[in-house]
């Protein structure tokens, strides 16, 4: 889940991360008021959940009570990357010396956090990556011991800090590291962190968090559907809603399937055969008939698809199940398009033969459905 | 090296009262794995599908010798759980459950090899020696005993493979899910190492997916020449799309890491038959076996 700029910031704070002073506006009369309240110079940046919104106008800037007013206005309301802008982050201007990058996140291979620090702050981090890998110090963080002062302290030294400038950097990473785990973050990233004449400070804000540990930040599950926009399509946004596991793509054949890697081996078939999926819908494990009916009706009234290819070999999802909820869907909706289905696995007798009681014939092997979902597509 | 199981390793079922531990207890009973315990807080004292259920494993190890445990415990609670049968000593730990927070598995991992303990899973669908014992969600049906071991980061498309090789007439020996989580217990390496040195393990199916490079690795790793013995794969997700996670947590593209093409690409440059369908796995092993 990924929280907006000033949303982060606000757990930046709790954690005790220097942040410029700010606040969230919907309204540019606000602008007016905190600039005149601060009385310096200020950045407006646009809240939305998608990169890029610099380049894209997302961030201005502003000198006066007026400028600041006017600015607000101009950029309330509207677009960047098909969403529009309805909150804005106000925020001091800083007097930068020089731009660093920090984060936090995950490392698959070595199965623990990473922190990443560059010198090169300012730009994308993957550029860097790619262009100047040697600019990067990572530092694999033992998950039993935890970050430890020693470590970061080392960090900040390979940055080139000493002294006094050493010690703050140091604590930096430890608050950041400390949020990155207890806020269970994937990735919780500042770039750039500003270096100041006597400081740090925290100039952008990213954050975010792993869906599955939601539970444990009851705060944020509200907004995990609003999070989403701008990442998913507004079909993927919908089945999100159903709680359906959901990736729409540009074809014809809806395809559902149980289970991740069964049902992207599905989409790779009917490629294969020359058909394109209008989706992906991974029914999960053990799918009751009622997810399954949900399922079913969701890729039958994608008007886009013209065969549907079901494909669930069970293990913890049931045949019988699987076979009520087709039957179901299709009854409800009382619709025509071809279904083609695949049956194997734990109680795969039962379902066959309440399917066949309905009237849908089920295949054997997931080539010959896919091959025949291809020709129904295509046929129709 | 890890632990596997075999027809004489005692169970205990963590999370056994829910609806789909009772489920699969009662399946693996059926297949043969000796369970012989249950464990759910608050539920010590009953029984279901005839085994006896305890509030926690130190109690279930007071009146029974327990081997290795299976978990379906709910997400929140399951890396308690697990860290549990850690700590109890069993052997391997197999936890069956999905969406946990990869902070707890990486806690769970960690902890786990300072004990030596192996973790099958998050998100797995277990482990099965054919013919003898099951410690998993697999359909018992698709399995026979053979002389294929299968690694599969995925549930449903290693039974799809599994079918297909037991259709031919091969058969499988020890079969591991390793499981859809970006972060897991064990790598494709590990169970490499393991089958190398099984006498019962003639040939080997790889199933691999999109996201990270643990396809990669294995590729290196064979190529090193530490692995000998026949090998074929399938790699799910050439259809997939960059940024979108398929289904697994695990199972995303991110930048032009963890593509298909380049988990393909490194298996074949390293000698290894990769299908376009999953049911070439078994036909290329047909062949090199």
């Amino acid at each position: 889940m990924k929280l907006l700029e000033y949303e982060a910031k606000d757990y930046f704070r709790k954690y005790g991360i220097p942040t410029p002073e700010g606040c969230m506006i919907t309204d540019p009369v606000q602008a007016r008021m905190f600039i005149e309240k601060l009385g310096k110079p200020i950045v407006i940046k646009a809240q939305l959940p998608v990169g890029g919104r610099g380049k894209a106008g997302g961030i201005q800037f502003a000198d006066t009570p007026n400028e600041a007013k006017n600015m607000a206005a101009h950029m309330l309301g509207k677009q960047i990357k098909g969403l529009t802008i309805e909150k804005l982050y106000v925020e001091e201007k800083l007097d930068i010396v020089n731009e660093i990058y920090l984060g936090v996140t995950i490392d698959r291979r070595n199965k623990s956090h990473v922190i990443l620090a560059s010198s090169e702050g300012g730009v994308e981090i993957e550029v860097v990556a790619e262009e100047t890998p040697e600019k990067i110090i990572r530092h694999l963080v033992d998950p039993v011991n935890g970050l430890r002062s020693f470590h970061a302290n080392l960090i900040a030294k390979r940055l080139g800090f000493k002294g006094r400038k050493m010690r703050q950097f140091a604590d930096f990473v430890m608050k950041l590291y400390s949020l990155a785990d207890e806020m269970d973050a994937e990735l919780t990233e500042i770039n750039p962190l500003a270096e100041l004449e006597d400081g740090f400070i925290a100039a952008d804000a990213r954050l975010l968090v792993d869906n599955n540990a939601l539970f444990r930040h009851k705060e944020l599950e509200d907004k995990l559907l609003s999070s989403l926009q701008g990442e998913l399509t507004e079909r993927e946004m919908e089945a999100r809603a159903q709680d359906l596991t959901y990736v729409e793509l540009d074809g014809d054949i809806g395809i559902i399937g149980n289970g991740a890697g069964l049902t992207m081996a599905t989409l790779d078939t009917v490629m294969l055969y020359g058909g394109k999926a209008a989706n992906f819908l991974d029914l999960g494990g053990g799918a009751t008939p009622e997810r399954i009916e949900k399922a079913v009706k969701f890729v039958l009234r994608d008007t886009r698809t013209k065969a549907v290819f079901v494909n669930v070999l069970g293990g913890i999802t049931r045949g019988d199940h699987t076979a009520q909820g087709i039957v179901a869907a299709r009854q409800e909706l009382g619709s025509v398009k071809p279904i083609v289905v695949r049956m194997a696995g734990t109680k795969e007798k039962e379902g066959r033969r309440i399917l066949k009681k309905a009237g849908i014939e089920t295949l054997d092997s997931m080539e010959e459905g896919a091959k025949l979902a291809v020709k129904l597509a295509e046929g129709s | 090296m890890p632990r596997f199981i075999d027809r004489d390793t005692r169970v205990v079922v963590q999370g056994i009262t829910g609806s789909q531990g009772e489920f699969h207890t009662r399946l693996m009973k059926e297949y043969g794995t000796k369970i012989v315990a249950g464990v759910t807080p608050g539920r010590g004292g009953m029984e279901e599908v005839g085994i006896p259920v305890f509030d926690t494993i130190v109690e279930a190890k007071e009146s029974h010798e327990i081997d290795a445990s299976i978990i379906f415990v709910p997400a929140p609670y399951a890396l308690d759980a697990a860290l549990e049968a850690v700590e109890a000593e069993l052997d391997p730990v197999v936890v069956i459950t999905e969406g946990i927070p990869v902070r707890d598995s990486i806690q769970l991992v960690a902890r786990a090899k300072l004990n030596g303990t192996t973790i099958v899973g998050p998100n797995t669908p277990g482990l099965i020696k054919a013919g003898e014992s099951k410690m998993g969600i697999m359909p018992a049906q698709v399995f026979k005993k053979g002389d294929v071991g299968i690694i599969s980061r995925s549930g449903t498309l290693f039974y799809e493979i599994a079918a297909h090789i037991t259709r031919l007439g091969l058969g499988e020996s020890t079969c591991v899910g390793l499981g859809g989580d970006p972060v897991v217990g064990l790598e494709f390496i590990d169970v490499l190492r393991w089958f190398e040195d099984d006498p019962e393990t003639k040939a080997v199916a790889l199933i691999g997916e999109i996201g990270g490079d643990a396809e990669e690795r294995a590729a290196e790793f064979i190529s090193g020449g530490e692995f000998t013995k026949p090998i074929a794969a399938y790699i799910a997700g050439r259809a997939a799309v960059p940024g979108k996670r398929m289904g697994h947590a695990g199972a995303i593209i991110q930048g032009s890491s963890g593509s298909a093409e380049s988990k393909i690409n490194a298996l074949k440059k390293a000698g290894v038959s990769v299908g376009d369908l999953p049911g070439q796995v078994a036909e290329a092993l047909r062949e090199l076996l």
